[in-house]
Parts: structure tokens; sequence; C-alpha cells
């Protein structure tokens, strides 16, 4: 994608030397009237607030009070913080837990949807629905389906003899981690499968063909065939899905708020309950700010990954 | 006779156990959360509340208690016309910014072109999470804070960039040439994109749209974040924040909420499936 724009560049330099200036030279005016309105926008309110987001880490800013320079203390007494390391350590759980689960599980449920014929769309139609319905709502459901007296998931394992009391999914800090995990898979899967789909489609069958024809077997056919071709497709939803489960708010703020004592905090409910909750907007701008680095680097190995792409076409 | 039933088994017998039947465990754990959010929604509290009641389906009568009680006891009905208000504000505004932003990415040359594509796939990146704090900052310097037009200026700031991207590959996919008639003809860029080029991609622009809704529809933080009063609140922050009160869960109520709010999206996605899948895909495959 950048790539080529960089192409368009070169090329539209040469040929502005060449001929037609004053054509060209119009063009980019257009250019920029045609992109102003959404610069404009995305230099306001996200530009700015990113600043002034760094501004605030390194202030000691509170709500009402722009507060004043204090270096990196808030990083200093983060980092010294039980709290924010829990929350450190939880955000890594969460998010290589979920990550493994929705890559593997996706994965089985692409090449399942691959091979069925008949009712495709309604069933296509039927795994991508978690995907689309409201996460703050369909959470709400997910909460009141592991709800401690009238959960109907403790109701059903106990009808079947599995267990003989209650589990206290939500008040055990492990299990409500496993819990909020459970939820990011079911919403995020649909993600993963459908697009990977869309990615063993684009295979040519001959490759399949030719392999089974030298006597390669299933497993050697997807190792072989399909899990490098899939490659390209599988890095940039691995990496996408990478920042968005990182910064997850919605499941975690409506399953438990961060808690039980602040088992399952990660950055964005941590750093509401500091910055909004608590006042702290300084420390609350640090915690976010963490989100930043693995933002760039994923950033940076997406480019890179589009860069290769483009020069392989 | 034994060789042309092993044959019949493999063609149809065995895709029903190797393939449907993973297929079907899989989409009852997709839907059932969604059919217990309607099943609990209309279920009286008497049922709802016995430990020993099956909870999978309604034995004792259907009721439209709990829709009653958010219409009479909750500002239900404004969440919903606020998040409509809100959504198809922010909609309108980011693909006209969005169409406007992708045509020359996708048609024109200029210096600063690429730096341009690269900020708005960043920006593209940057979840809510990260810039909530000194937002609502701007929100309150703006003089937004606590109206509708806080979220409607707002949510446009991860709708352009998504949209962008997603326009920006369709409009590739229209030929240059028909443009080029028409400007040869006299149309001048303006024209020619809104006369020529916007005809050819609108499927790209209601997949835009119905992405720009939904996701508008969804959000939760900057909502939760940016409006306080309850008689103001978007349905996602309003069935949530409004319903809960201190340890009393009304969960009939709650689930009846949760199921008129996520309805309008699961009509949208009904209606325009193959938009949405190919609107999904796109993000990752182009």
């Amino acid at each position: 994608m950048v790539a080529y724009l960089e192409v368009d560049k070169r090329v539209a330099g040469k040929a502005q030397v060449r001929r037609r200036p004053g054509f060209l030279a119009r063009d980019s005016h257009v250019a920029y009237a045609f992109i102003a309105p959404a610069l404009f926008l995305l230099v306001v309110l996200v530009g700015y607030p990113f600043v002034l987001s760094i501004w605030f880490s390194l202030s000691d800013a509170r709500v009402g009070n722009t507060g004043s320079f204090i270096g990196l203390d808030n990083f200093n007494r983060l980092l010294a913080s039980p709290i924010f390391l829990q929350t450190l350590q939880n955000s890594i759980v969460f998010t290589a837990a979920a990550l493994a689960a929705k890559t593997v599980l996706g994965m089985g449920l692409a090449l399942l949807l691959f091979r069925v014929a008949r009712f495709k769309r309604l069933i296509r139609g039927a795994v991508l629905l978690p995907f689309i319905v409201p996460t703050a709502l369909s959470a709400l459901v997910w909460w009141w389906m592991f709800e401690p007296l009238y959960s109907v998931v403790n109701w059903t394992l106990k009808s079947v003899h599995l267990i003989n009391h209650d589990i206290p999914w939500l008040p055990d800090p492990y299990l409500a981690m496993f819990t909020v995990i459970l939820v990011n898979v079911w919403r995020g899967l649909p993600f993963f499968a459908i697009t990977l789909l869309a990615g063993l489609v684009a295979i040519p069958r001959e490759l399949y063909e030719a392999a089974e024809s030298d006597g390669a077997g299933p497993i050697a056919r997807f190792w072989h065939i399909t899990l490098p071709l899939l490659m390209p497709v599988l890095a940039v939803v691995i990496l996408f899905s990478t920042i968005f489960t990182l910064s997850d708010f919605n499941i975690v703020y409506v399953l438990t708020r961060g808690g039980p004592m602040n088992m399952t905090h990660l950055f964005a409910t941590y750093s509401f309950a500091l910055g909004l909750q608590g006042g702290q907007i300084g420390q609350g701008a640090a915690v976010s700010l963490f989100l930043f680095p693995i933002l760039l680097a994923v950033v940076f190995v997406q480019l890179r990954l589009v860069r290769k792409a483009a020069l392989y076409e | 006779m034994s060789r042309t039933r092993r044959a019949r088994w493999a063609r149809q017998i065995r895709p029903l156990f190797t393939v449907y039947l993973p297929v079907l465990a899989y989409v009852l754990f997709a839907l059932f959360p969604l059919y217990f959010m309607l099943v609990t929604s209309l279920k009286s509290n008497a049922e709802l509340y016995d430990v020993n009641a099956v909870p999978f389906w309604i034995s004792r009568g259907l009721t439209a208690d709990h829709y009653g009680l958010l219409s009479t006891d909750t500002p239900f009905w404004s969440w919903f016309a606020n998040s409509l208000i809100v959504s198809v504000a922010s909609t309108v505004i980011s693909v006209v910014l969005s169409v406007l932003a992708a045509y020359p990415l996708a048609r024109l040359r200029f210096a600063g072109s690429a730096t341009f594509g690269v900020a708005i796939f960043i920006t593209y990146l940057v979840p809510p999470s990260l810039l909530f704090l000194p937002l609502a900052n701007v929100v309150n310097w703006l003089g937004l804070s606590d109206t509708l037009w806080a979220l409607i200026v707002v949510y446009p700031t991860f709708l352009v960039p998504f949209c962008t991207w997603l326009l920006m590959g369709y409009f590739r996919t229209v030929p240059k040439e028909i443009e080029e008639c028409a400007m040869l003809d006299g149309c001048s860029r303006l024209q020619s994109m809104l006369f020529i080029l916007l005809p050819a991609a609108v499927p790209g622009v209601i997949c835009a749209a119905l992405f720009a809704f939904t996701l508008s529809w969804n959000e939760f933080l900057y909502s939760l974040v940016f409006v306080s009063p309850a008689e103001l609140k978007t349905m996602t922050v309003g069935v949530f924040s409004e319903l809960i009160r201190g340890d009393i869960y009304y969960w009939g109520s709650l689930m009846a909420g949760a199921t008129i709010g996520s309805l309008p999206i699961v009509v949208a996605y009904v209606f325009f499936l193959d938009y949405y899948v190919s609107g999904l895909t796109s993000g990752a495959i182009k």
C-alpha cells in the first residue's frame, strides 16, 4: 500500500518536470483541498490529544488542575506500584491467552467453514454475529450467565453432575481472568475465522491437486501449502488483534471492573480507574501510554509486511 | 454393493460428522448468549429467580414487564434516540470526510501522499483507551462536555481512518479511464469524483456507512466518559449504568435493554451481510 504511494510519488515527480506541469500542479492543490477536512479533524482530535497525553504523563495534573512538570515521576511511581505491576502481568496473560485461543480456534473454524457447502450464507452469518453486536451489551449477558446465584453455566454443570456446588466465576481472581478471556475469545473469534476463510478461498486449488498427486496427506498439505500461503493474512489478523485485545476496555469494565483485588485490570481499565475515578490524570495518562510502544511496534511490522507483499506482486 | 455404500458414506455421511457437527457446536456457542439475552428479557421474575427452574426456556408464560419497566422507570427511549442521532450524524460526517480524503490517496499525485497514507493508517490503529483522558480535556475546552455534540465530533476520529482506508481500496478498483474521459470533456476533479467515480463505487460507500454506523452505535468508552446526565446517555452506557442501582440488579430489564440495543445492528446486519463480510476482510486482505 505505502510502497505503491511512494512509487506514484516518484513517477509524479519526473512527469512534472517533463510535461504538463500546470495540470499536475492543479492536481496537487485539489488533493490538499480534499484531504484538508480529514487532516484538520485528525490533528485537532487525535494529534493534539496525543501530545497532551504525553504532557499529562510528565505532570502531576489532577481534575481541574493542569499541573506542573515533574519529569518521569509518574512512570517511576507506576513501576514501583504493585497494582500497576499486577496490571502489566494481567495484560500480558490476557492478551497472550486470548490471542493464542483466537488464532488456533479461528484457524480451525476457518478450515471447517471452508468445507461447508450447504447453508453457507446462514452459517457464516451466524458465526460473525458475536463480533457485530455491541460488546458492552453482550458482555452484560455474559455477566448474567456467570452471576453467582443464578448462573446458567453452574446450573448446567450441576444438572449433569459435573459439580455439586456453585463455582464462583467472577469473585475468584483466577476464574475471573478465565471468564474475561473467554468472553474476549467469543467476541473476537469471528474476525479471525472470517478473515482467514477469505484467505483460504484465495489459495489456488491446483496447488492442492498437485500435492495430492505427489502423495501428500491432509496434514502435509496444511503445513506445506495452507499455512505458508495464509501467513500474510494470519500475520495481519494477529497484529490487528494484538492492539485491540491489549487495549480492551468494555469486557473487563462490564464484567469485573478490574476486580477482584485488581486481578483483571488491563491498561485501559486501570487508566480509567486512576485518571477518571481517582482524579489522578497524570498517572492515568502514564498507564495508557504503555499501549503506545506496542502500537508502534505493530505499525512498524505491518508496514514492513505490506512493503514485502508489494515487492512480490 | 459394499463399495457403493462406502462411497456414499464418504460423500454424504462423513462431512456430517467432520464438518457440520463441529460447526453446529460452534454456532450454538456463538448464538447462545444472544438467545439467552432474549429469553431472560421475556421471562417473569418469579421464574427468573427460581433456582430450580430450567433456565433455557420459558415455561411459565411470557411477560413484557421488563420492557415496560424500561419505558416507565428509565429514559430508555431517549438513550435510543441519542444513539440514533449520534450514530447517524457521525456516520454522515465521516463518510463525507473519508470520500474526500480517499479520493486523492487513490487517484492523485501529490507531495506528502505517502506520509498522509501512513498517518491515516496509524490513527486507524490508535485505540480509544489511549486517548480518552486528554480527549476529555479537549472536549471540555471546546465546551462540548455533557452534550451529544461531544460524541458527534469525537466518533469521526476513529471512523474517518477506517472509512478512508476502506474507500481507498474500492476507488482503486474503478478504472481510471472512465474519469479521464469525463475530464477531457471538461469535468473538474470534484465533478468527476461526484458524478463518475462515486456512482461506480456505491458498494464501497454503503460498506463504509454501515461500518461507521455500527462502530458508533457500539461505542462505549467515549460515551461513558464525555456524557454524564442520565437522559443524554447513549444506549450502551445507559443500559449498563442506569439499571444497576447499588446492589440491586434488574436482570430482566438489563436483558430487555440489551436486546433492543442490539436489535438495530442485528437488523442492519441481516439485510447487508455481504457488505459486512467484505468490509471486515478488506481491512486485512487488501
